[in-house]
């Protein structure tokens, strides 16, 4: 394994139970959602949606589809896998995925 | 060798279905498809609605990877242009050459241009393809009218897009009458008047001798009766010539009039070489709708198969919503038969006109027309295109309900029925789909394809799967979602009974997974109208489409639009003040909205507290533009100003929109009160409205403006303020109780049992004795209200919420506006682009 740096993005007590929040990294905006009861609790994905065209996607409703944990595009309701990033509606969309981590209060990104 | 190389020449409507069908064969083809259009197949029958918000992506029938994915090799923006019959190749604009054994010509037809002087001009166009799309979109920027030339089917399509485009409309027509190929003189007329009414100009009897320029427009068109009509733009549409130039130069057989002669099994005069579409002519007939196309490629595909199906001509009955006016054409539409007696039913009033022509022994049925309204259309067609016999009064069929028309029920249609038309569907597929385990409308969708062609076939063929499913003892499902098997109703009752407050307790109790962003809303909305919690707070966040968790509406671009409430429309103007001082400070566009009100666009989610902040401060509350709840109760200026006002109508409205602000329910809710029956706050539009009289009020219930606007039901008459409230409260908690998901009083009302009458004897009669519960239960989210603006500016941990980044305080750079008439607007996708390349 190759050693890389580890950011941290922001503060555990920023997220939101069971919701979304955002934060810019570089010229990136990565959607942050934070489900406590799962394992990982924490998941991250872009936050722009390409169907809308808008950076939106911390904004959705979080669920499963048929046990897939998804977010629900807030704009015209596509459901995005927060596992991969595949476009559940639409196969060839798919959003970008993060490496994220909930340590000692913060949250960590490796990029 | 059987024809192993098939080369398709034309990727429209029907090359692509000839495609479909073919690489479904169980033989192997090697199978080229070569389209002059630069994109692969689309919708063409849904063209217009690009003009009323489709994207032309959405009218794909395929794409370019589908094809790779069947093996097909497809070659797009390139025109075949001769045929070497001997050495049986092609050859293309770009000089490739292909070999085939078999040659499937798909060329389809294009618009004819009648010789007009002028008519060469950039402003003149014509209509069939996505790419003429964009020339009359673009030549329409800086237009104020426009004609089409053709009073048919395709130009009178073409009109309702133009006017769509917010264009003075004319429609310009050689003949005496519109839709002349498909409706005699009563129904033509009858349409003529709709269509005017709807404010497009109809010319007829005008035949074009010079289009010049124009005086105060682009153009002029001069007519041979010596008139003129000026216009900035013309679209051509009289009538469809086939593409035949390729057959002809290779010397296939053509009609006197074009078209490619075939014979019924699609073969051109040359054997290899098949023609289908709209560039066929069969017995003398171009036939230019989409499944007669879909039933020629049917013929020239069982070619290749044992089965050989023969194409022996094809109905042209269509039904059609034209500037929103229905009309439909069936067989035989101007009884020319012999000996064919007809019935027809006009009503001056509700402008309807309808017509059956019945054959001699009046057990047939040889056509039809429906002028204004086309629900009978399903049931008649059935009667044309299987032969059933007619019942002994032929006339109940087109009489209006209340005399008892027959109609044909469902599992009445033999099995030999066609449901659908476009895509060949019978009774007896759909039978044997659902006999071999099919549970759904879905699945009979993907299996058949029925519905997915015209559309026209769609209710017909849920009113069969439904009956099918039914008979064989399957309950038609209301669950809201996979996380519980409970419709919205049962899921209502069960967090009263049990007293659930929470999403999570009820998903843990009563359903299962994690939920979704149907069954939270849902539930939440359940939680509201049950407890009238903060909709914020904690264990509601989640739950919530951005829209409420955030208090405001998400618009296209990821900003938000901020509703102040103006209880019944009344404002000083001193707020008026504010709100302006509020849209500049942040250079926010303003618009007054349908509802009496103002709304203010783009505020960055950033921006909502510190705005919401100012209009709290200056005494506003919100408008719940967002949620589903009360919206506005319009007003009208009542008996204080109006010469004609009976009551105060402004001071009742203010009383109701406080009374219930707030309020959550299945969906939205909207009332208006108007000071006398002249009407002028259109309650009668409304889920509830008011109307003054002599002696008090009356209620009316069940309104609707939106999608299908419903007329409200009166429901008491004069009645005083106490008992008009008092009904108010016990009907809409009676509807947040009983309704299902999104499903506004006028839906709920049509699907009440018991109807008008019933609500009557609950909410008046008392006959369930809820009544003082009902009353009760809204008389305690009255006292529970609370601004929700005003609670979160007011909380500094809830305000966290509204950062656009948790670690940043940068703005979204990608939200771009430019400035229209004064005013920002979100950029579109090619101006983002240009301001995204030029920092
Ligand atoms: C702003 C406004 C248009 C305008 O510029 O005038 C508007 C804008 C929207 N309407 Fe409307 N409607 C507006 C008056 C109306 C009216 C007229 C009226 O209320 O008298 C109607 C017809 C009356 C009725 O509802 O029966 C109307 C029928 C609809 C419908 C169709 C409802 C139906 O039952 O068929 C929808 C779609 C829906 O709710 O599912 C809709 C949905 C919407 C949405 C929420 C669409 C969306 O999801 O983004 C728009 C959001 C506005 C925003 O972001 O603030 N809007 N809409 C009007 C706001 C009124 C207000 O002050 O609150
Ligand atoms: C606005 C509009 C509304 C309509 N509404 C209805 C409706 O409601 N119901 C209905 O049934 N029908 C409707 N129609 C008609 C329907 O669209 C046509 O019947 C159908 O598209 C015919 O299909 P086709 O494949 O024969 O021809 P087309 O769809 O015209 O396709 C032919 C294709 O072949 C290409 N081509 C031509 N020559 C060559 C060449 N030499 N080399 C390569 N490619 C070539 C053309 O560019 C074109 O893409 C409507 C049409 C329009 C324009
Ligand atoms: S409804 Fe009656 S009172 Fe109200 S403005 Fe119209 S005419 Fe006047
Ligand atoms: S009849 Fe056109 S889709 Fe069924």
């Amino acid at each position: 394994m190759k050693s890389v740096n580890v950011i941290t993005l922001c503060a555990a007590s920023d997220l939101i139970a069971d919701s979304g929040v955002c934060v810019l990294y570089k010229n990136t905006q990565i959607a942050l959602f934070y489900l406590p009861a799962e394992t990982p609790a924490l998941w991250a994905i872009s936050n722009w949606d390409p169907i809308s065209e808008a950076n939106i996607l911390s904004r959705g409703i979080l669920g499963d589809i048929e046990g897939e944990l998804v977010v629900a595009s807030p704009l015209y309701k596509q459901h995005f896998s927060l596992r991969s990033g595949r476009c559940l509606e639409q196969d060839s969309q798919r959003v970008a995925t993060f490496k994220v981590e909930l340590s000692e209060g913060s949250v960590l990104l490796y990029p | 060798m059987t024809g192993k190389r098939i080369v398709i020449v034309g990727n429209g409507m029907v090359g692509h279905y000839y495609v479909e069908k073919l690489v479904a064969l169980p033989q192997q083809f090697d199978i080229t498809v070569i389209g002059a259009e630069p994109r692969p197949a689309y919708d063409r029958v849904h063209l217009s609605e690009v003009f009323s918000g489709k994207k032309p992506e959405d009218l794909a029938l395929t794409s370019r990877e589908h094809y790779q994915q069947l093996g097909v090799s497809a070659h797009f923006g390139d025109e075949v242009i001769s045929i070497n019959r001997e050495a049986k190749t092609i050859t293309t604009s770009t000089g490739r050459n292909f070999n085939y054994d078999k040659l499937i010509l798909a060329t389809g037809s294009y618009p004819y241009v009648p010789p007009i002087p002028g008519a060469e001009q950039p402003a003149c166009l014509v209509y069939r393809t996505i790419d003429d799309l964009g020339r009359i979109r673009a030549e329409s920027k800086n237009a104020k009218s426009a004609a089409v030339v053709g009073g048919g089917l395709l130009g009178l399509e073409c009109a309702n897009a133009l006017q769509n485009l917010g264009l003075q409309t004319h429609v310009v027509e050689f003949a005496n009458g519109l839709m002349n190929q498909q409706l005699d003189l009563r129904g033509s007329q009858l349409l003529r008047r709709l269509i005017e009414e709807l404010d497009v100009r109809v010319h007829t009897g005008k035949a074009t001798r010079r289009i010049a320029a124009g005086d105060d427009s682009r153009l002029k068109m001069e007519f041979a009766d010596n008139s003129a009509l000026e216009t900035d733009l013309i679209v051509f549409s009289a009538g469809i010539r086939p593409n035949d130039n390729l057959a002809k130069s290779a010397n296939l057989e053509i009609g006197e009039r074009g078209g490619i002669v075939i014979d019924y099994h699609c073969r051109t005069s040359d054997s290899s070489i098949y023609a289908i579409g709209e560039c066929a002519l069969f017995g003398n007939k171009i036939y230019g709708l989409v499944a007669p196309g879909y039933r020629m490629a049917d013929a020239a595909l069982s070619q290749l198969t044992e089965e050989k199906v023969a194409f022996q001509g094809a109905d042209m009955s269509t039904k059609l919503k034209l500037l929103g006016v229905d009309v439909g054409s069936i067989g035989d539409a101007k009884g020319n038969a012999e000996n064919c007696c007809s019935f027809e039913y006009a009503n001056e009033k509700t402008k309807i006109y309808k017509r059956i022509n019945v054959s001699a022994d009046g057990k047939q049925l040889l056509g039809a027309v429906l002028v204004g309204d086309c629900s009978d259309y399903d049931n008649l067609m059935q009667y044309y295109s299987n032969g059933l016999e007619l019942p002994e009064q032929a006339e109940t069929l087109i009489l209006p309900s209340s005399s008892g028309a027959v109609t044909l029920n469902a599992s009445a249609l033999p099995l030999t029925a066609t449901i659908c038309s476009c895509h060949n569907v019978t009774k007896a597929q759909i039978v044997d789909l659902i006999d071999s385990g099919a549970v759904s409308l879905a699945a009979v969708k993907t299996e058949t394809a029925a519905s997915t062609g015209c559309g026209g076939c769609a209710a017909l063929l849920k009113s069969v799967v439904d009956a099918e499913l039914s008979m064989r003892g399957v309950e038609v499902n209301n669950h809201i979602c996979e996380h519980f098997k409970f419709s919205r109703q049962e899921l209502f009752h069960i967090c009263k009974i049990e007293s659930i407050q929470s999403f999570y307790v009820l998903l843990r109790k009563h359903g299962q997974g994690r939920g979704c962003d149907i069954c939270k809303p849902t539930v939440a909305s359940i939680l509201a109208s049950l407890w009238n919690d903060y909709v914020l707070e904690d264990k509601h966040v989640g739950l919530q489409d951005t829209n409420d968790t955030f208090l405001a509406n998400m618009q296209k671009n990821g900003t938000y639009s901020v509703v102040p409430r103006i209880p019944g429309g009344e404002i000083t103007p001193a707020k008026l003040g504010v709100i302006a001082d509020v849209g500049k400070q942040f250079d926010l566009y303003t618009k007054i909205t349908g509802g009496q009100r103002i709304d203010l666009f783009g505020a960055r989610l950033n921006q909502l507290p510190e705005i919401w902040k100012i209009l709290v401060d200056a005494g506003f509350e919100t408008g719940h533009a967002y949620g589903k709840a009360l919206r506005t109760v319009k007003s009208c200026v009542g008996n204080s100003w109006c010469r004609y006002g009976v009551q105060d109508s402004v001071s009742m409205a203010i009383f109701i929109e406080n009374r219930y602000k707030g309020l959550r329910s299945p969906h939205k809710i909207k009332s208006a009160v108007s000071g006398c029956t002249r009407e002028c706050a259109e309650a009668q539009s409304k889920d509830f409205g008011i109307i003054a009289t002599e002696r008090g009020w009356n209620l009316f219930v069940g309104g609707n403006g939106g999608m299908r606007p419903r007329h409200a039901d009166l429901f008491a008459t004069d009645l005083d303020d106490e008992t008009l409230i008092k009904y108010i409260d016990r009907y809409l908690i009676f509807y947040i109780r009983t309704a299902a998901r999104l499903q506004r009083t006028s839906v709920w009302l049509d699907n009440l049992e018991g109807g008008l009458d019933y609500l009557r004897e609950v909410v008046i009669d008392d006959r369930l004795g809820i009544a003082a519960e009902l009353e009760q239960q809204m008389q305690s989210l009255v006292g529970t209200y609370q601004c929700e603006w005003k609670t979160t500016i007011n909380d500094a941990e809830k305000l966290k919420r509204f950062r656009q980044f948790v670690n940043s305080d940068a703005d979204d750079t990608q939200i771009l506006f430019v400035r229209e008439r004064g005013q920002p607007r979100p950029a579109n996708a090619e101006e983002r682009k240009l301001m995204e390349l030029t920092p």
